[in-house]
């Protein structure tokens, strides 16, 4: 897969010295789905709005299909289409002359039927001639996301696409996804919430304070660090694990009341059986059993906050 | 050049008009008319001629000028500073179009309003006035002139404010006291000699005072200067905005 946009040393300061991105390098592949995932204020927006000329960098530069977006950005911006995080719309201009509007800004002429068909798709062909403020928010991002999508854009950025939506329209949204991923169509989002990168993601690249802390497969991320733990809650009260158990990867809790197992879910042997044994011929009896997988928050938080220690 | 780009944003801000149209058009014939009743009649009936012209149609190009300054200002201004206020200028910044492109769209549209302002109130103005017009082609091109230099104007106005409050401090402030004390209503010569002298230093006496000559060939300062003087404000208000698009001012971080 080649790369569709390409970011190198891109470093932004605002005029009020805050340093949003530092150093940033980061390719994005051709037909994928990226999920750009941080807390607030990671510079996520920032980002992208150095991709799509909202903001200037302060330097490095940015490469979207080969056309550098400052000296060829007309080619560059051709190929992008982009939801904002905010609600941000007009107020008195029909749902049809926005869409109709945002086409033209990109340079395409006028076609009825593709704007009907769009409208369509996104559920808002009852809508066409209501007024934008008369929309409900959930209506009005399906609008920005027509907006974004009237110009047929190669790439797609959402940013923070389900903040404030509900479950039937974040369903809907995972559905244009898959179906414009399906076309070709490169999607870029940006989301704090874990979940959603789970969900949708090919890769994930997580960024913290200015910085990509990591890009990785999602499945081998996942696979890399996950981990999965038994815990074991015991009958009675143990003073302390038995000798024979020690060298295992098991921890008692300080109440004495439960057994920690960690394991690998892609080691060849998880060594459950064993264990198990074990604690019958110590004679340790088992209340109960139960399985935790850590999730990509888990990773998420862990990664975020192994990286604050070290620059402390 | 992305001239589709233009042409939409061109008529989006048209559109805004046409849906707004008994306001863009009943708002300049009543307040012509009402200057009309009051100057025009009640008040001019007992004023003299000014230089060989009747008080009623001296008026007419002051009054034309006063509503075109102030209307090419707030169209302008309006249009750049309303997606800037909601955040939809995302959009035009994101899309692949120069800022200049982007200009000739917002100014184009706001000029076009304003001259189609103008034209309404001399129309109005003809049915109080036998309406004289000596030099139709000059008159015609101080109305486009300044049309366009003062939507340019407003546009920067738009570009600069920040707060409602700013987009109406220029035009209050400014505009209405130059414009005021710009001659619109009598001739310079009216005035005291000290004021005479201030007055050359309000660039709307200039306007006025060409745009009435190519009506009743009178007026305060010679043609050559006036245009002059508006071409001189056109190029100011050119270099002001390449230098806000340069560097991006109030609209790239």
């Amino acid at each position: 897969m080649d790369n569709i946009i390409s970011i190198q040393n891109v470093s932004k300061t605002y005029d009020n010295g805050f340093v949003a991105l530092k150093n940033v390098n980061l390719d994005i592949k051709r037909g994928e789905i990226l999920a750009l995932l941080g807390p607030n204020g990671a510079g996520k927006t920032t980002l992208i709005s150095a991709i799509t000329g909202i903001v200037t960098t302060s330097g490095g530069s940015i490469s979207v299909d080969g056309n550098d977006t400052v000296k060829e950005f007309r080619e560059a911006r051709k190929r992008i289409g982009l939801v904002p995080q905010e609600l941000t719309i007009g107020a008195f201009e029909t749902v049809w002359n926005t869409v109709r509007f945002s086409r033209g800004l990109f340079g395409k002429p006028y076609e009825p039927e593709q704007i009907e068909s769009l409208l369509a798709e996104l559920s808002l062909a009852d809508k066409k001639d209501n007024q934008l403020r008369m929309l409900s928010g959930g209506m009005k991002r399906r609008v920005l996301i027509a907006k974004a999508l009237s110009h047929e854009p190669e790439i797609l950025f959402l940013d923070e696409p389900t903040a404030g939506v509900d479950v039937e329209l974040r369903k809907d949204m995972w559905q244009t996804i898959s179906k414009l991923r399906d076309r070709g169509v490169t999607i870029i989002l940006t989301t704090h919430y874990i979940e959603e990168a789970e969900e949708i993601a090919d890769r994930i690249a997580v960024i913290n304070a200015g910085e990509i802390l990591l890009i990785e497969e999602k499945a081998k991320l996942m696979q890399q660090l996950g981990k999965k733990q038994l815990i074991i809650e015991l009958k009675e009260q143990a003073d302390q694990l038995p000798t024979k158990l020690k060298k295992l990867p098991l921890e008692l809790s300080s109440d004495g009341l439960s057994l920690t197992y960690t394991y690998d879910i892609n080691a060849d042997a998880s060594g459950i059986t064993s264990l198990l044994q074990d604690l019958k011929e110590e004679g340790l009896q088992m209340k109960d059993l139960q399985t935790t997988q850590s999730s990509l928050e888990e990773i998420f938080v862990d990664l975020v906050s192994r990286k604050g220690g070290a620059q402390s | 050049m992305n001239t589709r780009a233009i042409a939409v944003i061109y008529r989006a801000e048209m559109m805004r008009a046409i849906n707004t149209l008994f306001q863009t058009i009943a708002s300049p014939v009543i307040s012509t008319s009402l200057y009309f009743v009051v100057f025009g009649s009640a008040i001019g009936s007992r004023i003299d001629s000014i230089d060989g012209v009747e008080y009623g149609l001296f008026i007419v190009p002051g009054l034309t000028m006063l509503t075109l300054l102030t209307q090419s200002i707030s169209n302008a201004s309006f249009g750049i500073y309303f997606p800037k206020f909601t955040g939809s200028i995302y959009e035009i910044l994101s899309a692949p179009l120069s800022f200049y492109e982007a200009l000739i769209g917002y100014v184009g549209a706001a000029a076009t309003k304003s001259f189609v302002v103008g034209i309404i109130i001399l129309a109005t103005a003809s049915m109080f006035v036998d309406m004289r017009i000596e030099h139709p082609i000059w008159m015609l091109s101080f109305l486009v002139l300044t049309c366009i230099t003062f939507s340019l104007f407003g546009f920067i106005i738009g570009l600069w404010a920040d707060s409602f409050e700013k987009l109406q401090i220029v035009p209050i402030l400014v505009i209405t006291p130059l414009v005021f004390l710009g001659g619109s209503f009598y001739s310079i010569e009216m005035l005291p000699p000290f004021w005479q002298t201030v007055s050359l230093f309000n660039p709307v006496v200039y306007l006025v005072s060409g745009f009435r000559w190519a009506f009743f060939e009178v007026s305060d300062v010679n043609v050559m200067t006036s245009l002059s003087v508006i071409l001189i404000f056109l190029i100011a208000c050119l270099v002001i905005v390449s230098w806000m698009f340069k560097t991006g001012y109030k609209l790239k971080e």
